[in-house]
Order: C-alpha cells, then structure tokens, then sequence
C-alpha cells in the first residue's frame, strides 16, 4: 500500500493542492518497517524506506503492520478509521513536532488515508 | 413545480443575563415539541434529515436553533471585543430561555455531542418540564482525546483544521455526501467558535456528581451512541447509563459522531423506536 503512497497523492490535483503550503519530512513506521516520506508543497517528493541514521524528521507516525492493514480497508474497524482514534486506542503512535501535523492536519490525514481507495476527496469540497 | 422543503426558518431574541443573543431557529412538522441541539461549532442544519422524515414530523414538532455565535444566530453586541466561551450555566439558560420563548410544552429534548452532554443537566435540573432527554453521543463527563495545549495552537481557530480535527469522527460506511456535509458546516464555523464550545465540552461539564440523581421515571433518558465515535465512545455512553438508574444506552452500528446528519438512514433505524417509546408515555 505504502508503495502506492507518491503516485496516488501526486495524481490527485485537489490534495496536492490542499497541501501547497507544505514542505517537510516525516516518517510512517509499519511494524520494523520505516519510510520517510518528503513533501514539496503538497506534492510527494519521495518515499524511502529506512533504516535510516539520525535522518531528520518533523513527525512520525508508528504502528503495528496489521493495524495499516486494518486502517486501510476500505470500511476500517471501530477505532482504526483515523490516526487520532488509532491513537486514542493505543494502535498507534504519533510522535515529534505535533505543530507541523496540526497545521496541516487535513492535508496529512487524506495523504495517508489515501492508499485505501484510488482518489481521496471524491465527493468533496475540492 | 419546484418542490419545498417543509422546513421553516424564524428569527427570535432572547434575553440571557441581560443580554440580548438574536437567534434562529427552524422547525418541520406538529405534534410533542422535539428540540435538538447541535453539536460544538456546527449549527442546526445537522437536523435537516429529520425535518423531512414524515416518520418523525407526522407526531412530532422538530425544533432546532442556532447557538449565539452559531450558525445564522447573532453573536451579541460587543462581541468583537471578547473572546467567545461556552459555559455549562450559559448553555442551560439558553436552552431554557427558548423553551419559554416558543412556550414549548413538556419537549422532548434532545442533542448531539456536546448537546448529548447538557441534556444530561437539563434532566438533572428540570426533569419536571421535560418529556424526555436524548443524548446523542452523549456521556456526563469531559473524556479529552487530546492535549489541552491544541486549543491554544493558533490553527486551532481555523475550519480547515475543525475539519482535519473531527473528519475521522464519521462512520467510513457513511455516504459521502452526507459526510461531506457534516464537515462543511464546520469549515463555515465563526473563527474561535469550535474552540470556544471546547471550554464547555473539555472543562465545564462534568455532571459525574449529580447524574445518578436523575429520576428517569419523570424524565426518561436514552443515550444513543455510534460505534465508530471515538470522542464519546460507546464505553463512556455505557458508563454514563449505569450511573443514571433506568437510563438507557443504545449503541449503533455503522455510524459515528453525527448520526443525524453523517447517515440519517441508519440513524433514523434506531431513532424511530426511542420516539416510539417516548409517544407510549404521552
């Protein structure tokens, strides 16, 4: 799913341009599993896959590999449909420069919502 | 031949302690009084389902207003100087200033999320004047999500980020449209209004002390939470049921934060056999 992450954002021109504002870095760990992922204003720039060594970072997001599988279903579980009840319930956890995540809180929930279905925001305001 | 709604708008003033709050209201249909309350910085579009169910509006009068600073409701005169707080004491004596303003008759009261908290006071404080009280997504206590600190970040005034903070609150199996919806009136939330209805539902509304006081036989109560809610969750409305002898907890599946307005299908499902059994009593 991860691996689908850059070409599904970069192909969805109302995210892209939702996150225009955006330029960082930031890790989403599948169980031993760690991707950095970079972000040039909305666009996915690159998706690497670690280990990586003292490689910068602004936010990390971490869980289990079966709880990405239960979070990108297409109709999640109770409690795994989002980051922040996946927090809430000890599934994951969300680490580092919380500013940055909250500044574009929208942007990065649909950029990493995005691997469950082929267009985030169909149906939207976009 | 375009076909109205049968939903009507009106405008009312209400004095609160001295101060005049301009506020709207709509209604759809005749009957027992049904008052919903919407839920923190949304407005009372949420119930726009419910106003053209003839299930409901054929025996009941569905009322919604707008809180001051809400929806199409004035915030009072001076307002541009002041920083907007909901308090516990302030929403029950709005909510009881429109009951008597429209001279509304043993209502049935009934609101979503921080509308399911109040009506937990309102049935401890006038269970006399009550039909019944409906929490939906309701509990009797603050159970933060998150850190105290959010609200003071300076996004936190933004509908952008009031969308990105409650959009997993849906249910997934929720129509998209009706979802959308539901987010798009927190995108049209006055700036700092969310924020200002967090002190009511974060820090002035723990009514752990009194709930179990309720008298249930006078005011019955029906706590109706979905199972995706992860702000009140279904273990909170469950705990809240068992301090409140015979109150009731209803758990729906499929549905989340905003019932009445992310999925008014499924929620109807559930809704129409609580109306019932309140019309059994009447």
């Amino acid at each position: 799913m991860i691996e689908q992450l850059a070409s599904k954002v970069n192909a969805n021109p109302g995210l892209v341009r939702r996150g225009r504002c955006l330029s960082t870095e930031f890790l989403i760990e599948i169980g031993e599993r760690t991707f950095h992922v970079t972000v040039d204003q909305g666009r996915i720039a690159g998706v690497e896959e670690g280990p990586f060594i003292m490689r910068a970072w602004s936010f990390a997001i971490r869980a289990p590999e079966t709880v990405w599988e239960k979070f990108w279903q297409p109709h999640p579980d109770p409690g795994f449909q989002d980051i922040f009840a996946m927090n809430r319930f000890g599934h994951c956890r969300v680490e580092g420069d919380i500013n940055v995540l909250l500044s574009h809180l929208r942007y990065v929930k649909d950029v990493l919502a995005t691997p469950r279905r082929p267009r985030i925001g169909d149906n939207s305001d976009d | 031949m375009i076909e109205l709604e049968p939903i009507v708008g009106r405008y009312l003033t209400l004095s609160i302690a001295g101060r005049d709050h301009r506020i709207y209201f709509e209604e759809a249909g005749q009957g027992t009084p049904l008052v919903c309350l919407h839920t923190a910085g949304a407005h009372s579009s949420q119930f726009r389902h419910l106003m053209c169910d003839p299930a409901v509006t054929d025996r009941f009068r569905v009322v919604a207003f707008d809180l001051p600073w809400h929806g199409k409701s004035t915030p009072p005169l001076g307002w541009q100087d002041e920083e907007y707080l909901l308090t516990s004491d302030f929403y029950v004596a709005v909510v009881i200033a429109f009951l008597d303003a429209l001279e509304l008759d043993k209502p049935v009261v009934m609101g979503c999320s921080m509308g399911g908290r109040v009506v937990i006071r309102l049935a401890i404080e006038h269970s006399q004047r009550m039909q019944a009280v409906i929490g939906l997504e309701g509990s009797d206590r603050p159970a933060p999500w998150y850190d105290n600190s959010w609200t003071n970040h300076p996004d936190f005034v933004n509908g952008d980020f009031c969308v990105g903070l409650v959009s997993g609150l849906c249910a997934p199996q929720s129509p998209d449209e009706f979802r959308w919806e539901t987010l798009w009136h927190y995108y049209q939330g006055g700036t700092g209004v969310f924020k200002g209805d967090m002190h009511f539902f974060r820090t002035d509304s723990d009514y752990t002390a009194n709930s179990a006081g309720i008298d249930t036989a006078l005011c019955p109560v029906y706590l109706m939470t979905g199972e995706y809610d992860y702000s009140c969750t279904p273990e909170a409305t469950i705990r809240t049921a068992d301090r409140i002898p015979g109150a009731e907890a209803i758990i729906m599946k499929e549905v989340g934060h905003f019932p009445m307005s992310e999925n008014p299908a499924a929620f109807r499902v559930y809704l129409l056999p609580v109306l019932d059994s309140i019309q059994a009593r009447i």
